[in-house]
């Protein structure tokens, strides 16, 4: 439903996006990460056309949004970075405007307001004036504005960004419940919001895509997957670490102290190994004094690591 | 014009929920009165029109309407409410004109907020009001044409300040062209062709000729086109900065 092809932007001698595309599919939430600056909002303007892109075009369900932009935009729902919204109108004044420049009058309009109001939530705020408002009812204004339509496709920046745990529940509760709908985009860098409602996630650095594939599939490039970590009394480090080395399906092994002064042992396997079972059984052969024992799916945010810049090494190397 | 319709709605809302338009409106009316009364001598000559109520219209908007009209974009832009309204399927153009009309309705609120002086000006006498329906027509063209520069000047930047001293600037250039101050400029060395089409383009002297109790379809045309021109180039440069 959405179809990027070859979307370039530079700005000035910057290239903030470089020859992307992508398609999503009904169905499909994609999480769209990356450092700050690696063109994660650039791209996102460009698909809503806020942005005209150098090079490359854009297509949702069959408009292109460069030549035929009121369709393109008809079918979309956005939620800007920072959820922008006219701070001196309240936010049912707010949401009443977006339903008639969406074409939605009287009833009908109100029905619309009053359905994504439910599910953001923002009942007690209605008749505040947006710039009263907390950062998380805020938030949840821009939301309601994105998904008051129903749109086929919806395009959300940092759509959690400044919400307490229980809002960022509640929001994900909420894409979650949409996505069998809809083709969703979601910018985020926080990582676990991948793993808790993104079917797909791609990675960009520098513009470019490091990485496209479900969550499971980018867990499974850490180093930490499938990694066994046990947590011990010092006094039987030595030994542990001599054991878990002679084991032939591991690679390599890190230990760390914690505050408590047990100490924390990870062994990483070779590739492809899985060392739980084994681990489990020796430790309890050896009569270990384990207090905790775990393998570990992955870490995104090794991932993450390993694949983007960091942000003083762009900026230097845009420099030069 | 349903695309038009709600942008114009919000915008006009936009200047009542905010101090804006009582200050606006306050000062324009005092304003008005000081010059008219006091700088005018508007009892002391004793005639019954509202001539000299009028010859100040353009000096004041000078001022006052680049004050409206810089917010239009600058502000926008500057909140970040920019993305939003240019990602609704809404045509620019549409937009543009919403914007600018909504503005224009105001300047027309404040204008006509001035009818106590036509009160008093038929109780005290008996004037043509003809020719003071035609001026307060003439008025109400040259703030639209005004604010047409305005909303251009304010789309170019993000600062409210920026885009009123612009507006400003050009509109005392549409103001004063048919004067010595810019003809003589351009005196020594420009074709005559190009001296007459400087001074047409002077909002006293079309203002003139409308306060007269004229209203030539040659002024009407003069700030119709004069506003479809900029209000073409407010389009053009939003469209720019998306590419920006």
């Amino acid at each position: 439903m959405i179809a990027t092809s070859g979307l370039t932007k530079r700005f000035g001698p910057i290239a903030a996006v470089s020859d992307l595309s992508l398609t999503v599919a009904k169905g499909e939430v994609l999480g769209f990460l990356g450092p700050n600056g690696a063109g994660k909002s650039t791209t996102m303007k460009m698909i809503t056309g806020y942005l005209a892109p150098d090079h490359g075009s854009v297509n949702i369900l069959g408009h292109d949004v460069e030549t035929d932009g009121i369709a393109a935009r008809q079918k979309m729902g956005y939620l800007p970075e920072g959820a922008p919204a006219y701070g001196d109108m309240t936010a049912r004044q707010f949401l009443k405007f977006i339903a008639e420049v969406r074409g939605f009058h009287g009833g009908a309009a109100n029905l619309k307001i009053d359905e994504a109001v439910a599910k953001t939530e923002l009942a007690p705020v209605l008749d505040q004036t947006i710039e009263t408002l907390s950062k998380g009812f805020k938030r949840r204004v821009g939301l309601a504005q994105a998904i008051l339509h129903d749109p086929p496709v919806l395009i959300m920046d940092e759509p959690t960004d400044g919400l307490d745990p229980n809002q960022k529940h509640a929001v994900r509760n909420l894409i979650r419940a949409m996505a069998p709908q809809k083709a969703i985009i979601v910018s985020t860098h926080l990582l676990e919001e991948v793993e808790a409602i993104c079917t797909r996630a791609v990675i960009i650095d520098k513009g470019r895509i490091v990485a496209d594939g479900t969550p499971q599939d980018l867990l499974a490039r850490s180093r930490y997957h499938n990694a066994v970590t046990l947590v011990l009394p010092p006094a039987q480090t030595e030994d542990v670490v001599a054991k878990l080395r002679a084991l032939p399906q591991v690679a390599s092994i890190e230990q760390a102290n914690r505050a408590d002064t047990s100490v924390e042992i990870t062994a990483f396997p070779r590739k492809g190994a899985m060392l739980i079972e084994e681990i489990g059984a020796l430790a309890v052969r050896e009569t270990w004094d384990v207090k905790e024992l775990y393998a570990e799916a992955g870490r995104l945010d090794d991932v993450f690591r390993s694949l983007t810049t960091h942000d003083a090494a762009r900026a230097r190397s845009a420099a030069t | 014009m349903k695309y038009v319709w709600p942008v114009f709605k919000r915008e006009f809302a936009g200047y009542f929920a905010t101090p804006l338009a009582y200050v606006f409106i306050v000062i324009f009316l005092v304003a008005m009165g000081a010059f008219t009364f006091y700088v005018g001598h508007f009892y002391d000559n004793g005639i019954a029109d509202l001539s000299v109520f009028f010859a100040y219209h353009p000096w004041l908007y000078l001022f006052l309407i680049p004050a409206i009209a810089m917010r239009l974009w600058a502000e926008e832009r500057r909140t970040g409410t920019m993305e939003l309204l240019l990602t609704l399927p809404v045509p620019l153009w549409a937009t543009v004109l919403g914007k600018f009309l909504a503005a224009w309705a105001f300047a027309g609120v404040a204008l006509a907020l001035t009818f106590p002086i036509w009160l008093t000006v038929n109780f005290l006498g008996d004037p043509d009001n003809g020719v003071i329906l035609a001026s307060y027509v003439g008025s109400f063209l040259i703030a639209g044409g005004y604010l047409a520069i305005g909303a251009c000047m304010s789309a170019a930047t993000r600062n409210q300040v920026i885009a009123f001293v612009l507006s400003l600037f050009v509109c005392f250039l549409f103001t004063i062209s048919g004067s010595p101050l810019v003809l003589d400029f351009f005196r020594d060395w420009a074709p005559l062709p190009l001296l007459n089409a400087i001074s047409s383009f002077s909002f006293l002297t079309h203002f003139a000729s409308i306060t007269a109790g004229v209203i030539d379809l040659r002024d009407i045309v003069f700030f119709t086109s004069l506003i479809a021109l900029f209000l073409t180039a407010n389009v053009v440069i939003v469209d720019l900065k998306r590419s920006g």
